[in-house]
């Protein structure tokens, strides 16, 4: 069998229509491999689907019949996207065995283009975290190692660890991710990935299971900006079923490769050089600022100075949004449910044992911060703290094209670490959910390697709506790294 | 303001989660940390800002209302845990 290692997805593109290879051999290779696989990637494989999908897809190009953007392409589907009677679990034990009889608008649109799926991603509870240690389904291994003393297994980032894990592995050729703070972008950055979070509004939201509306964005995660744009082209799209679907234009987002740089101005904002973050990445974004120097773009000094209350606002927001979100689980309608006599008991008996602690805990938050007497003090001043984050993006772009950042502080942890205490776990997303909070779009593209070997992602958060300019400039990074 | 053994078990029945002495002692701590934690937000002068409700800025537009054949009572009973003659099953609410 072919070696498939390394291959891309605009690469197997273009192997596919030159039929050096079939999507079934293609197909079959990402099979094995996952089934060989000890990562924990996948929480439901769906392997006789996808064999189907890539002999149909083979047949539509022999046929030289109309063929979509990402015919015959295997890929990962996070478990946060409902999938036609295929179960869909959001990686709680609440949704087990929920099976949906409908699909998600961004898996409707990959199908549509001929993506073959090969099974939906472990991630974490309700995309509540940022290692992929809160599944229910046991947590993800990153098959990055650490070249240093020890050999621990080290986290692949949370919430889509399953997705970005299983590219990084070479188990699929890109996976769907959703951000609600990070969740796309810091799972990219500790696995050698490129992970793209759009503008909110551009990917539809129906059928993506909801953990926070107002920040819930769907997006890619693949191994090179080339391949964002095309997944992302295919994600993307108006859906009259998710009200805060944009109309805006969708461009060709293969288009960045003609957006030049040069004369742009990149904006350095004083207040990510967050205490704690790492000297190697201090080094890397260093690094990374004189490559764009070279390449004729102009550096500014930027100031977005509520930065450091992004992260408390956004534990108010998130929380409270998630504990309305989640009520829908009460034992009733579908999912898990715990018997008992008496009604009351049984909605709370299921919800304690269906969902798991991380979950338990913001919903604990949300559900104290929107109670009667704290809602002014905590939800409604995280409101307004929220617009000024916003305003300082704008005063920002103003004086910039673009905002270049480090995606995280620090690089993948082994398994175990910052379990004690949930802040310095909701830390990892400082540098993260600012973006998210003003929905911009943002993407992470690896930009070196600590002194361990482990990559350091670089954030470039652009205007809304301008997906162009931000991969443009990943490509710019991507094309130049020297490891 | 710090949350007390009282406030969690007040909270926990909002939420519908049963809680145990256990986690009631975990929760008290971990959320007076958090809560603790986003109070800096108090520092924040927003005595004249708005609040930002969404990011989202186009105008909403409203659907036809209209009857759509997409599902049926069949298929949405099916993920039910219990289900009987077309409806959910809960346990008896009424004498």
């Amino acid at each position: 069998m072919t070696n498939f290692n390394n291959l891309d997805i605009s690469t197997a593109k273009e192997c596919l229509l030159k039929k050096e290879f079939s999507s079934l051999e293609l197909t079959k290779y990402f099979i094995e491999r996952i089934e060989k696989s000890d990562l924990n990637c996948f929480i439901t494989h769906t392997f006789e689907n996808a064999i189907e999908m890539a002999k149909e897809s083979d047949k539509k190009i022999s046929r030289n019949e109309e063929i979509g953007t990402l015919e015959g392409i295997p890929i990962g589907m996070k478990d946060l996207f409902c999938t036609k009677g295929i179960r869909t679990t959001a990686g709680s034990k609440i949704l087990e065995n929920f099976i949906p009889f409908y699909e998600s608008t961004v898996s409707k649109n990959l199908l549509n283009d001929g993506a073959v799926i090969l099974g939906k991603t472990n991630m974490d509870e309700f995309a509540m975290g940022s290692a992929n240690t809160t599944s229910f389904f046991g947590n993800v291994i990153n098959p990055l190692k650490s070249n240093g003393e020890n050999d621990k297994d080290l986290v692949p980032g949370g919430s889509s660890g399953g997705s970005a894990s299983s590219v990084a592995a070479n188990l699929c050729m890109g996976a769907t991710g959703s951000d609600t703070g990070g969740s796309i972008r810091q799972p990219a950055s500790f696995c050698g990935l490129v992970g793209l979070k759009p503008s909110y509004g551009r990917c539809s939201r129906f059928g993506m299971i909801a953990f926070a509306s107002s920040l819930d964005q769907a997006g890619p995660i693949t191994k090179t900006v080339i391949d964002a744009a095309i997944m992302l082209q295919s994600m993307s799209s108006y859906d009259e079923k998710d009200s805060t679907s944009s109309r805006k234009p969708i461009p060709h987002y293969l288009d960045f490769l003609n957006f030049d740089i040069k004369g742009k101005k990149i904006g350095l904002p004083t207040e990510y050089k967050v205490e704690g973050l790492n000297s190697d990445i201090v080094k890397v974004w260093e690094d990374t600022v004189n490559l764009f120097k070279k390449k004729g773009a102009e550096i500014v000094n930027i100031s977005l100075p509520h930065t450091s209350f992004a992260l408390p606002t956004y534990y108010i927001i998130a929380p409270a949004e998630a504990s309305a979100n989640l009520a829908r689980y009460d034992g009733v309608k579908y999912g898990f449910r715990e018997k008992s006599e008496d009604l009351e008991d049984m909605y709370e008996f299921t919800r304690a044992k269906g969902f798991g602690h991380e979950v338990k805990r913001r919903l604990m938050i949300g559900t104290y911060v929107l109670s009667a007497g704290y809602y002014d003090a905590y939800y409604l001043k995280a409101l307004k703290v929220r617009q000024l984050i916003s305003d300082d993006f704008k005063s920002a772009f103003e004086k910039c094209d673009l905002i270049l950042t480090p995606t995280t502080p620090n690089v993948a942890f082994p398994i175990g670490e910052k379990q004690k205490d949930p802040i310095e776990m909701y830390l990892n997303d400082i540098l993260t959910v600012p973006a998210s909070l003003a929905g911009l779009p943002a993407i992470s593209v690896t930009a070196g390697k600590n002194s361990n070997k482990l990559p350091i992602g670089m954030q470039i958060i652009g205007r809304p709506f301008e997906e162009i300019s931000i991969l443009a400039a990943g490509k710019l990074i991507e094309d130049c790294k020297d490891f | 303001m710090s949350i007390d053994n009282k406030t969690v078990k007040k909270v926990s029945k909002l939420a519908k989660i049963r809680i145990n002495e256990k986690e009631e002692t975990k929760l008290i701590e971990e959320l007076n940390n958090i809560l603790g934690w986003v109070d800096e937000l108090k520092k924040v002068d927003t005595e004249q800002i708005e609040p930002m409700l969404s990011v989202f800025n186009e105008s909403m537009i409203m659907r036809k209302d209209e009857v759509s054949s997409e599902t049926s009572d069949e298929l949405v009973l099916k993920n039910a845990p219990e289900s009987k003659s077309g409806f959910f099953v809960v346990p008896k609410v009424v004498e």
